[in-house]
C-alpha cells in the first residue's frame, strides 16, 4: 500500500491506529481511581506525544541513518516556533501558512548550519552544531528581542495585524489557531462510566501530521537516497571511490531533518501560540538525542517510542510525590512502609532525571538497538518457545 | 601515449622520497603490473592516480585529461575504479545494497535525490547487480550482512563492485593479498574472463609472482620509488637487476 512493502504497511497501519484511539489507550483507569495519575490521555500530553514524536522521526533521518550527531536540533524547533508565531501574528490565526512558513525557514536555517558544520565530522561536527544552537538561543534572549520577544518570549496581542484575519474576536479576545475555522483547542469530553475520554482537535491535527511524516521517513529509509545515507554512516571513503560525494547527502538529510524540527516547532506554536528562546536550549537539543538512543537509532519506530517514554516520565513519573507513595504502601507495617517508600522516593517526582538516566544507561549497555531491540528480542524468544511448544507448526516469517 | 600516462611524478613524505621521476605509460586494453619490495612506493603510485595524494612534481593524463587537482568521486566518474589493499566495502550493508550502491553512481553520475522512490522499483540496476554478483559467484549471499563475511569474499565483493560501473581503468592494489589458494585461482580466472569478455584496462600491485605472470601483459619493477624496468612478463623473469632488486629476496 502508498508504495510500501508488507511488513512497513502493517507498521504504519499499527501506528495509525494507535494514534488515532490513544485517548482511549492512554486513559484506561477510570476518573477518581487511585491509579488514574498514570492516564496520560489529556489533550496538552498527548500533543506534546505527536509533536515530539514528529520532532525525533525528523532527527532519526539525519542520526539514524548518516550516524552524524547533531548537538543543535532545537534551534530550528525554535525557528520553527518563531516563524509560525510570526505567520499569526501578522497574516492570520489559520496554522496551515504558519506550519508551511515554519518548514521553510528552519530548512534554510538547517541549509546554512549544516552546509558549515558538515566540513567536519564526528565530535566536531556536533560541537559546531551545539555552538550554533547555543549562539541562536544567545541571539534570541539578547539582541533578536524585537524579532523573539526576547525574556518574555514572543506572544500574541490584540494590536497584531493580521491581514487575513482578525486582530480581535468579536469579544475583544485574541483569537486562537485554527484550521478554517476548527479550533485546536477545541475538545469533545465523552464521558463512559467512571471513565472520561478527551477528542482534542489539536491532537488528531498534529496526529494526522505525525503520520504523514511517519510515511514520508519510511519512504526515505526504504528509498535509494536513504541507502546512500546509510553507505555514509558504513563507508564513506569507498563511497568516494564508487564516485559520489557524500556531503550533498548529509546536507540534504541534514536539511531534512531540520524541516522536520521546524514542522514539530510550528504545531507546538499552533497548540500553544507563543514561542520562547528556551525551546532553543541545548537541553532540548540533548532530550531529542535521547529519544532516539532510547527507542532505537536507526530504526523506524524507534524515535517515536522513545519520545513518548521519555514525555511520559516527564509528566506523569514526577508528579508522584511521596504523600502518593505511602498511599500505595500503606498495607505495609509502619516501619516498613517508610523503608520502601524511602528507598523509591529518589526516583519518583522531581528524581525522574534519575530514573531515566538509569533506564538510558541500561539500554545503552544492554540493547545497544533501543527499546525497539528489546521489542524484538522479546518477540523472538516468544517466538522460540511457541516453536518448542508445537515443533510441527510451519515455520513462520523471518524475524526483523 | 597509453590510457593512463605518469610523467615525471614525484612524491615526498616529509625527508621521505616515496615517489621519484616516476615514468609509466598503460596502454589501453592490457593489464600492466606493477611489482616492488614493500615500501617501493607501488601504493603510494595508485593514490596519485585516485585523487587520495596530489604528487608534488609531474603530471598524470587519463584518457586524454588530466587527474590532478580532481577528487576522488570525480575520478571514478571518469572511468577508474579502485580495488583497496586492505578491502573497502560498505560493511554496515547487505551484500546486494553493497553491489546496488556502484550502479546508482554509475547512473546518476553525481548527487541526485531519490528520497521517495523505492530501490526495488529499479529493475535494470538489480539486474545488473545480479548479473555481477552471478560473475563472480557471490549470487546466494545476496542478502549476508557483508561485514560478516571472509577476507575473500569482501575482496570479491570490493571487485565486483568495481566491475558493475564498467570502467575503462581498473586499478587493483594486491587483490589476493590474504586470499587462500583456491580463491586466488578464482581471482585470476576471473580478472582473465574480465580481460577477454570487455574494453578494460587493469593496471594491478601484486606480490604473488604466479598471479602477476598469469595475467600481466607488462610488468613495472618499481624500487625506492623509482621504475627499475618495464618489460614483458618473459624478461622480467629473467632480468638480473630485477632478481637482485626484488624476485631474489621473496624466492
Ligand atoms: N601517508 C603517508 N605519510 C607518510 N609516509 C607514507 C605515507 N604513505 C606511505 N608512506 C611511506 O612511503 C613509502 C612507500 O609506501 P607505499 O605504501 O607506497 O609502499 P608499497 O610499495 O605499497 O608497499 P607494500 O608492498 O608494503 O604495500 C613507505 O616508506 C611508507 O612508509
Ligand atoms: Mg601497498
Amino acid at each position: 500500500m502508498l508504495g510500501l512493502d508488507k511488513k512497513d504497511t502493517t507498521l504504519l497501519l499499527i501506528v495509525a491506529v494507535l494514534t488515532m484511539c490513544a485517548p482511549f489507550l492512554l486513559n484506561p483507569f477510570p476518573e477518581g481511581s487511585g491509579m488514574a495519575q498514570f492516564n496520560a490521555g489529556y489533550p496538552d500530553l498527548m500533543q506534546r506525544f505527536v509533536i515530539f514524536g514528529i520532532f525525533a522521526i525528523g532527527f532519526n533521518i539525519l542520526f539514524g541513518l548518516t550516524g552524524y550527531l547533531s548537538f543543535g536540533h532545537a534551534a530550528f524547533l525554535g525557528v520553527g516556533s518563531y516563524a509560525a508565531v510570526w505567520m499569526f501574528k501578522l497574516l492570520s490565526m489559520n496554522v496551515l501558512p504558519a506550519i508551511v512558513l515554519a518548514v521553510i525557514m528552519s530548512g534554510l536555517f538547517a541549509m546554512l548550519i549544516g552546509f558549515i558544520s558538515l566540513r567536519r565530522s564526528g565530535i566536531y561536527f556536533s560541537i559546531l552544531t551545539l555552538a550554533f544552537a547555543q549562539m541562536m538561543f544567545a541571539l534570541a534572549y539578547s539582541v533578536l528581542t524585537p524579532i523573539t520577544g526576547g525574556e518574555t518570549g514572543l506572544q500574541l496581542a490584540l494590536s497584531d495585524p493580521r491581514i487575513l484575519g482578525a486582530s480581535a474576536t468579536a469579544e475583544g479576545n485574541i483569537p486562537v489557531p485554527a484550521l478554517f475555522g476548527l479550533e485546536m483547542r477545541s475538545s469533545t469530553v465523552w464521558e463512559v462510566g467512571a471513565w472520561k475520554f478527551t477528542f482534542n482537535t489539536g491532537y488528531y491535527f498534529c496526529a494526522v501530521i505525525m503520520l504523514v511524516s511517519f510515511f514520508l521517513a519510511i519512504r526515505i529509509f526504504r528509498s535509494p537516497f536513504g541507502m546512500m545515507l546509510r553507505a555514509i554512516k558504513s563507508n564513506q571513503q569507498r563511497l568516494r571511490y564508487t564516485g559520489l560525494n557524500p556531503k550533498p547527502y548529509t546536507l540534504a538529510a541534514f536539511v531534512i531533518s531540520g524541516m522536520y524540527a521546524g514542522l514539530a516547532g510550528a504545531l507546538m506554536a499552533s497548540m500553544d501560540p507563543l514561542a520562547g528562546a528556551e525551546r532553543m536550549f541545548w537541553t532540548a537539543s540533548g532530550e531529542v538525542v535521547l529519544m532516539t538512543i532510547l527507542g532505537g537509532a536507526g530504526t523506524l519506530i524507534g524515535p517515536v517510542l522513545g519520545a513518548g517514554v521519555i514525555k511520559y516520565m516527564e509528566n506523569i513519573v514526577s508528579k508522584i510525590n511521596s504523600d502518593i507513595l505511602h498511599g500505595w504502601f500503606a498495607f505495609l507495617p509502619d516501619g516498613l512502609e517508610d523503608f520502601v517508600v524511602a528507598i523509591i522516593y529518589p526516583f519518583i517526582g522531581k528524581g525522574w532525571h534519575l530514573t531515566l538516566g538509569l533506564m538510558f544507561m541500561l539500554v545503552v549497555i544492554f540493547l545497544p538497538g533501543g527499546l525497539v531491540e528489546g521489542g524484538q528480542r522479546i518477540a523472538r524468544a516468544f517466538r522460540r518457545g511457541k516453536k518448542n511448544e508445537a515443533p510441527k507448526a510451519a515455520s513462520t516469517e523471518p524475524a526483523e | 601515449m597509453g590510457i593512463l600516462d605518469v610523467k615525471d611524478v614525484g612524491k615526498r613524505f616529509g625527508g621521505l622520497k616515496a615517489l621519484s621521476d616516476v615514468n609509466l605509460s598503460v596502454q589501453e586494453n592490457t593489464c600492466h603490473a606493477i611489482i616492488g619490495p614493500n615500501g617501493a612506493g607501488k601504493s603510494t603510485l595508485l593514490n596519485c592516480l585516485v585523487g587520495k595524494l596530489i604528487p608534488d612534481t609531474g603530471s598524470v593524463m587519463f584518457d586524454g585529461q588530466s587527474v590532478l587537482g580532481r577528487s576522488p568521486h570525480e575520478i571514478n566518474q571518469m572511468g577508474i575504479s579502485r580495488v583497496f589493499q586492505t578491502p573497502e566495502i560498505f560493511g554496515d550493508l547487505t551484500v546486494m545494497e553493497n553491489m546496488m550502491i556502484p550502479c546508482f553512481a554509475k547512473r546518476d553520475g553525481a548527487f541526485r535525490m531519490h528520497a521517495y522512490e523505492s530501490i526495488a522499483a529499479e529493475r535494470d540496476l538489480i539486474e545488473m547487480a545480479e548479473a555481477m554478483l552471478d560473475d563472480v559467484n557471490m549470487l546466494d549471499k545476496r542478502n549476508m550482512h557483508s561485514a560478516s563475511m571472509s577476507r575473500g569474499d569482501k575482496r570479491r565483493l570490493e571487485m565486483a563492485m568495481c566491475l558493475v560501473q564498467n570502467p575503462k581503468l581498473l586499478l587493483l592494489d594486491e587483490p589476493t593479498a590474504g586470499m587462500a589458494r583456491a580463491d586466488t585461482n578464482n581471482t585470476i580466472d576471473l580478472l582473465k574472463e574480465i580481460k577477454d569478455k570487455r574494453d578494460i584496462t587493469i593496471a594491478i600491485i601484486e606480490h604473488d609472482m604466479h598471479v602477476v605472470f598469469s595475467l600481466a601483459d607488462r610488468i613495472t619493477v618499481l624500487a625506492q620509488g623509482t621504475p627499475l624496468v618495464e618489460d614483458t612478463p618473459e624478461n622480467i623473469k629473467g632480468h638480473p637487476k630485477v632478481q637482485e632488486a626484488y624476485l631474489g629476496e621473496s624466492h
